[in-house]
């Protein structure tokens, strides 16, 4: 069943040195129960996806579709999209400490949130963060609960967001680099707890991450974006397996693996990803592209390629990927 | 390249020598004494030969990027000692440390924080060869070069490091680690701020410029398949204290000590298939605080393996493997 669905969603920003161009053209769904990956480096737009589905970028000129289980929240009153936002939708950031009020405890904070969308009295709104606290696994759920943020480790933070995004019972989970600065055994931790939740309660997620370990690891579809377009969407197994474009082909094969002997060299993309304030022509990824260093064909440099299905699920962007479909 | 390559098995001779090193910083002020200090690195031993690259892993607080900076004498160890070409170093004057600072450098994790906004390129990278006295024509020509060496090109020599990317400003202070032909370079994180896609074009540098200079490395990461990919032998810390060192395949391949297997199980691999076959041994809890260590084997709190001696007797570092050069502070190694 699709919880979201995201067409054709485009977001500008007006800067001093021009428009910003973030995201372009990105179509994506959700399903419960499932997690899609956001792959993308710097600039790709990955974060800046997320934030307009959460109607989170004042000042930026958002367009296309986003509708939530039914509901179009491009263009909807603001009041319509705060009782999603934090309710039925929630968030995970990278940085705990910042999402988190260094004010108050985080039993307060979590008490707070529940009572806002739930209008539970305060003691009910109370015993509901402390055994949320406790499903995310932090020891002593009662007594943590009156401490303040900065007395939680950044693994114990990071519980605390999940629990503060779980309280209210989202159907959604939006996770923007929920692990990247966390220690790798703790990141082990955090990324099985979300995959224990999402089973137990049928959340769907959508995690952002630059890390193809990650996505491997938790994602039942993938979006590679790159220059702010998508470049490729498929199942992950697929995507692994089968990759197309060739930005993800570049990405895979500039990977170090832990899992390889004495490895033949890393093949390195060259270049450095594209400027959005000036963005390539045509297909974003080709001034760095080793298919069009070869064959310099004009539909690279033509107009910014859509993704094009070119297999059962698989989407490809890339214009001279040759299908029969 | 392996540790069997002749390249580096000529000399015997260690280039680094490392003893029983030890960093205490000191605690704040109480109401009567200073409280007591984080011991933040605690009895390191460890050896680099010409020509390699020594990986020293672990997770955020474990002495790592302390025992990188002890290398080089940007901060003074508090116990043990530092050996360069056999010369201990550890106590001598700054002053007098000059002449050897030329054959030891350091590469920094954020590429911006570490190069002057105010200089060029040229100015940058010709700061250490002034500093050793070299002619301004040969600086020039020095600098000409190096430029080219690490993938830049010579109209860059004019701009200043705001108008670079992550990845060309970390070429430019690899070029500076560089000028004066050191043996041996520390990277703290040279590559943990930069894109994937990045990454892999300045291990690749590093890598070629191993060959073609002889250069060693101590390789500070805490991304364990980029340690993997350009280290010939490793070195895994947790708490201040090397739990486990020696051969990279070895180590990757058949870890003794409890701490670096689940470290390897943790790493998610780029491959769904294989991370569904894969057994994750997932520790509990945090790394603990090196302010307050556990006793005995600090890792004991979180060890599946943990008996009642673990939590009184700290396990020394001894040989496990089949090699002399494997090492582990387990007391029951695998």
């Amino acid at each position: 069943m699709t919880l979201l669905q995201v067409t054709d969603l485009s977001v500008e920003f007006d800067t001093a040195e021009g428009v910003v161009r973030a995201v372009r053209g990105v179509d994506f769904t959700v399903e419960r129960g499932r997690t899609l990956g956001i792959v993308g480096e710097s600039g790709s737009g990955k974060s800046v996806t997320s934030l307009a589905v959460m109607g989170l970028h004042r000042g930026a000129r958002i367009g296309g579709s986003v509708r939530f289980d039914g509901t179009e929240l491009i263009g909807a009153p603001e009041e319509t999209v705060r009782r999603l936002r934090g309710r039925r939708i929630a968030m995970v950031f990278q940085d705990a400490l910042t999402a988190l009020h260094p004010y108050f405890t985080i039993g307060d904070q979590i008490a707070e949130a529940y009572r806002e969308h739930h209008g539970a009295s305060r003691k009910a709104a109370r015993k509901r963060a402390v055994d949320v606290l406790g499903d995310v696994g932090i020891p002593e759920p009662a007594r943590r609960a009156g401490e303040y943020p900065h007395e939680f480790s950044g693994g114990m933070r990071q519980r605390a967001m999940i629990a503060l995004a779980l309280s209210c019972e989202p159907d959604l989970i939006i996770a923007d680099e929920p692990t990247t600065a966390l220690d790798v055994t703790v990141q082990a931790q955090v990324l099985d707890l979300l995959m224990r939740l999402q089973q137990d309660r049928g959340l769907g997620i959508v995690m952002i991450t630059h890390d193809l370990g990650v996505i491997a690891r938790v994602a039942d579809d993938v979006l590679v974006m790159y220059g702010g377009s998508a470049a490729e969407q498929a199942p992950a197994d697929r995507l692994f397996a089968d990759p197309r474009h060739p930005y993800t082909r570049g990405l895979l094969d500039s990977l170090p693996r832990l899992d390889a002997g004495d490895a033949t060299e890393l093949r390195a993309i060259p270049g450095s990803p594209p400027s959005l304030l000036a963005p390539p022509a045509g297909c974003a990824f080709h001034p760095r592209c080793p298919v069009y260093a070869r064959e310099r064909n004009p539909l690279c440099t033509g107009d910014r390629p859509a993704l094009r299905q070119v297999g059962d699920a698989h989407h490809n962007a890339c214009v001279l990927d040759e299908v029969t479909p | 390249m392996t540790t069997g390559d002749p390249a580096t098995a000529v000399d015997d001779t260690p280039l680094l020598r490392v003893e029983d090193l030890g960093m205490t910083f000191p605690g704040p002020r109480g109401a009567v004494r200073r409280l007591p200090g984080v011991r933040a690195v605690d009895g390191v031993s460890f050896a680099v030969r010409p020509g390699e690259t020594l990986g020293l892993v672990g997770e955020s607080g474990c002495g790592k990027s302390t025992t990188g900076r002890m290398l080089v004498r940007l901060l003074d160890p508090t116990a043990g000692r530092v050996s360069f070409r056999g010369e201990d170093i550890t106590r001598t004057a700054q002053s007098r440390l000059r002449p050897l600072r030329s054959r030891f450098q350091m590469i920094f994790q954020d590429p911006f924080a570490s190069l002057n906004p105010r200089q060029t390129v040229q100015q940058i990278i010709a700061a250490p060869l002034r500093a050793q006295g070299t002619a301004p024509a040969a600086v020039r020509r020095e600098v000409r070069d190096l430029v080219d060496l690490v993938g830049l090109a010579p109209e860059h020599l004019e701009r200043y490091p705001h108008q670079f990317s992550g990845g060309q400003a970390q070429r430019i202070g690899i070029a500076r680690a560089l000028a004066t032909r050191p043996e041996l370079v520390v990277a703290d994180e040279p590559v943990s701020a930069l894109d994937v896609s990045i990454q892999a074009q300045i291990v690749g540098l590093m890598e070629r410029l191993q060959r073609e200079l002889g250069v060693a490395y101590v390789f500070i990461a805490h991304d364990l398949a980029v340690v993997r990919h350009i280290s010939h032998r490793v070195a895994v810390m947790y708490l201040g204290r090397i739990v486990e060192i020696g051969e990279k395949n070895e180590v990757y391949e058949r870890p003794a000590h409890p701490y670096t297997k689940a470290l390897l199980s943790a790493v998610p691999l780029p491959d769904p298939a294989a991370e569904r076959a894969r057994e994750r041994i997932v520790l509990l809890g945090d790394p603990p605080s090196p302010a307050n260590p556990p006793s005995g084997c600090t890792f004991h709190p979180r060890c599946p393996k943990a008996q009642e001696i673990c939590r009184t007797e700290r396990p020394l570092l001894r040989i496990t493997g089949p090699t002399a050069g494997r090492q582990a502070a387990c007391h029951f190694p695998e």
